[in-house]
């Protein structure tokens, strides 16, 4: 194959993608506004998708905590975020084809400049969520989440891509690489994380206000938000901590100094910062629940300022546009 | 969480009422008071925050450690608040006193912290469980049977059978036990997961010796850049430095005397459609006297691969073109022959210089946009297509006048200041050109073409320890979070028919464990037991 054509089918993957990606956000959607709740009703058609409870003895299954956050999904719900899922996980393959082919094309890891470096974050954004999703039900994310992937990838295609490849030899690392990609990852928990905070802050107002209907009534309890929230951030945030090391290991190798205050590591710092607080919030009485959420979205914020931010408007090391 | 304090909480615990109590009066009562302010979770919570807002104007603003002359700038074209924000440290905000307090505050919160929490879990590491409070069914996880009754066993046998066997099992299994016996039956009480707590503290101590280490590094470290041409060198003392940097204890004069030379740049670049121009290769070849008298050798610096020195690493940052230049004057005279640096502005080299002749009379001044590769076409203007010097073109714009460079004002020698000059004209040169000046004020020519590598040079003692501090602070943290700190309670009695039962039930510290598979793995011990 042609390494022009090589871009080509790149290139074919990820539009292929993002059309799957849409449909999969369609079917979320209408999982998500179909009627049918979660918890406050019972009816015949139920339960048989989620794990059961195991009361005594067996494991296996994760336990569902209590008998009323299980899913009463209405049966045309349900089977729309079933599609949902497959079409995400379609959609995924195929994203994942297109960025390995640009790698291929490149000869190199795809990440390069910030097209390339938007595909990677659209793949750890889904993969986080999908490989989330094998070991709980999620579909109620799935909008979100998709809608944030296929963000990701129209700003990529349209405003991000670039035909010229450069890769300076500086990117030659192994340190760069495994920063890098633990970055990517911990941009898609932060991402995920985000929508779940956000979900949070709806359904607890929801709950405060005692007025649980409509589609915020097909979301978990607040507090299983809240602790979903957590789980993923209490992932995300040491591989935040082991992805500024290998940074500072790779500048201290290429550039003579491990930290320098650089825009980029000045906002690596204040993300670190943030979800540092978040984990100290939820351990302090009075900043646990709603204070805890929002400083998860900020976290989320500091992350976007010191992607996009950072590498379009501040004259920074690590804008690799150019130089 | 059930209960609203946990008994596995440690009274050491970050304190987190939520109203603050107001401080007593008498100076030891409010010192210890304002001491446990400063300790509590919440002024830590406050204080990263304060930390984090702090760190965000020195990425806005420029910064004097890594741009003085933008800053300079800044402040002049901001005569208000220039000033106002540069005597409060906006220009150098990493050095600031006002950030230095809040990570200092921090770190003595920490410590603050730190010590009698390491105290507690040293007395906790030490004691053994306490036995099963009595109202076992009110924890989260909490199972309850009978066993089968056993006819070559009494009830009081089957109970210390079965007690017995589950506290071998969790010992075996690294759990912390305790055992006990009462009037109907007895218990047993066990631990598991103290390294969380022993990684949290750890983690905790781990960033303080983290920002000792980053000190001594700052204290006795130092860095410099250099840009070296083709053919050029520098020895390591500091007036050969384009800039440098020391901490408070070195001394400037006292470098370790190594000298370097460049023998040659290498550059290559892809020149195959699909990404052409992308970097294949930057290599200097450097000759290397560790010091005056001792014996040269050669070495090649790559980017990832700098050179170590005894006291130094050499690492490759930049690279770029100095095209040769002579400038004469009306009378002919030389006034500058030199290969001026131009510094790239993109991936293709396209870069810009500047050449000061202040010998000339008067004073002559160039602007120049050189390209490797040059190209003009109407939406981009000049610009080069290619990073290779395949067909170098140089616009050079020539101004007279004063120079400003007698006023006192420290002036980059990558910009001309040319508020007080006029422009004469505008000329693309080829390596080879002679351009004569309008009006016979003199001539420029452009020789060749040469290449220059940009290094810099550090010593800094504290990356190491930093280094250590930063793998421990992970391991700590990674403990902290993963490990699940939990309890686990059977406990025994008899039924009025003199069956007996097994009670069990588990108590995690934090609300997000999941104790199903403890409680599952003990049932199991329990029943198999007793048989
Ligand atoms: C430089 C400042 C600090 C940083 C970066 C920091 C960071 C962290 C992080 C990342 C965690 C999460 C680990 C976990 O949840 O177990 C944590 C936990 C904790 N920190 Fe800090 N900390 C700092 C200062 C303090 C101070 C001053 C205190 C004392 C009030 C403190 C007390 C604690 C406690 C008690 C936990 C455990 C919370 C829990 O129960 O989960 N930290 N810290």
């Amino acid at each position: 194959m042609t390494s022009a054509s090589l871009a080509e089918w790149s290139n074919a993957a990820v539009y292929a993608s993002m059309v799957v990606l849409t449909l999969s956000m369609v079917a979320f959607a209408v999982n998500f506004s179909a009627r049918g709740t979660r918890g406050t009703q019972r009816s015949a058609t139920v339960t048989t998708a989620m794990p059961i409870a195991v009361a005594v003895g067996a494991g296996g299954n994760e336990p569902v905590a209590s008998p009323v956050a299980e899913v009463i999904d209405d049966p045309r719900g349900r089977r729309a975020g079933n599609i949902g899922l497959a079409l995400a996980w379609l959609a995924f393959g195929l994203l994942l084809l297109g960025t390995t082919l640009r790698g291929v094309w490149a000869g190199r890891v795809p990440w390069g400049n910030m097209y390339e470096y938007s595909l990677s974050s659209a793949v750890a954004i889904l993969g986080v969520y999908l490989i989330w999703s094998t070991r709980r039900d999620l579909r109620f994310l799935g909008l979100l989440v998709t809608g944030a992937t296929l963000l990701t990838l129209g700003l990529a295609v349209t405003v991000l891509y670039t035909e010229a490849a450069q890769l300076v030899p500086a990117l030659k690392s192994w340190w760069l690489i495994i920063h890098v990609s633990a970055a990517a990852v911990c941009g898609g928990a932060f991402t995920v994380a985000a929508a779940m905070a956000g979900l949070y802050l709806w359904r607890e107002r929801a709950e405060r206000k005692n007025s649980v209907t409509g589609s915020v009534a097909k979301l978990p309890t607040a507090s299983k938000l809240d602790m979903m929230t957590y789980r993923i951030l209490a992932f995300a945030f040491p591989l935040w901590t082991f992805a500024v090391i290998a940074g500072a290991i790779w500048a201290e190798n290429a550039w003579g100094r491990y930290w320098g205050w650089d825009p980029k590591e000045t906002w690596a710092f204040i993300t670190w910062v943030i979800y540092a607080g978040y984990l100290h919030a939820r351990a302090t009485a009075g900043w646990r629940g709603r204070r805890a959420a929002y400083i998860a979205l900020l976290g989320w914020v500091s992350f976007l300022i010191n992607y996009f931010g950072v590498n379009l408007f501040v004259n920074s090391l690590h804008s690799y546009a150019g130089v | 969480m059930v209960m609203s304090s946990p008994p596995l909480s440690p009274p050491a615990d970050p304190q987190t009422s939520v109203t603050p109590t107001p401080p007593p009066l008498g100076a030891g009562g409010f010192l210890r008071w304002m001491w446990r302010q400063l300790t509590s979770m919440r002024t830590a919570l406050i204080l990263l925050f304060c930390l984090a807002i702090a760190a965000i104007p020195g990425s806005v603003l420029p910064q004097r450690g890594t741009d003085p002359v933008l800053v300079q700038e800044w402040i002049d074209n901001a005569p208000t608040w220039g000033p106002v924000l540069d005597r409060l440290g906006f220009f150098d905000v990493y050095a600031a006193p006002w950030f230095a307090a809040i990570y200092l505050l921090l770190f003595i919160s920490v410590i603050g912290c730190v010590l009698p929490r390491t105290m507690h879990h040293i007395r906790a590491l030490r004691t053994n469980p306490p036995p099963a409070p009595r109202r076992l069914e009110r924890l989260a996880e909490y199972r309850r049977f009978e066993l089968s009754t056993d006819s070559d066993l009494s009830t009081a046998g089957q109970s210390t059978v079965t007690l017995d066997a589950v506290a071998s099992d969790l010992k075996s299994r690294r759990w912390r036990v305790s055992r006990g016996d009462n009037e109907h039956g007895g218990w047993v009480a066990a631990e598991k997961g103290y390294s969380r707590e022993t990684g949290n503290l750890l983690f905790h101590a781990a960033l303080i010796f983290l920002l000792l280490a980053i000190s001594y590094g700052a204290i006795f470290g130092w860095r410099g850049n250099v840009i070296v041409r083709e053919g050029g060198g520098f020895s390591n003392t500091l007036t050969q430095y384009d800039a440098w940097g020391g901490g408070r204890l070195v001394s400037g004069d006292a470098l370790d005397p190594f000298s370097i030379t460049l023998t040659d740049f290498k550059v290559e670049f892809e020149r195959d459609e699909s990404q052409r121009g992308s970097p294949l290769l930057f290599e200097a070849d450097v000759i290397v006297q560790p010091a005056p008298g001792e014996e040269e050798f050669t070495d090649v610096i790559r980017v990832n691969e700098p050179l170590s020195l005894d006291g130094a690493k050499v690492f490759l940052v930049g690279h770029g073109y100095a095209p040769r230049m002579i400038v004469r004057d009306a009378e002919g005279r030389a006034v500058y022959d030199d290969a001026s640096i131009v510094l790239p502005q993109d991936g293709n080299q396209t870069s810009i210089g500047v050449i000061k002749a202040p010998d000339a009379l008067p004073q002559l001044g160039f602007q120049s946009l050189f390209l490797p590769t040059a190209a003009v076409d109407n939406v981009r203007g000049p610009h080069s297509v290619f990073p290779d010097a395949d067909d170098p073109a140089m616009f050079v714009s020539a101004w007279i006048g004063d120079l400003g460079l007698d006023n006192g004002v420290p002036q980059s020698v990558y910009r001309l200041d040319t508020e007080t000059m006029t422009q004469i004209g505008l000329e693309a040169m080829r390596p080879g050109d002679v351009w004569d000046l309008p009006d016979g004020v003199g001539s420029i020519e452009f020789v060749d073409v040469q290449r220059w590598a940009s290094f810099q040079i550090a010593h800094d003692p504290g990356k190491e320890p930093a280094l250590i501090a930063a793998g421990v602070a992970l391991v700590g943290l990674m403990l902290s979070l993963f490990v699940k700190r939990r309890r686990v309670w059977v406990r025994t009695s008899q039924t009025d028919s003199g069956a007996t039962v097994v009670e069990i039930a588990a108590l995690a510290r934090h609300d997000e464990a999941d104790l199903a598979d403890d409680v599952n793995a003990v049932q199991a011990t329990a029943e198999g037991g007793a048989r």
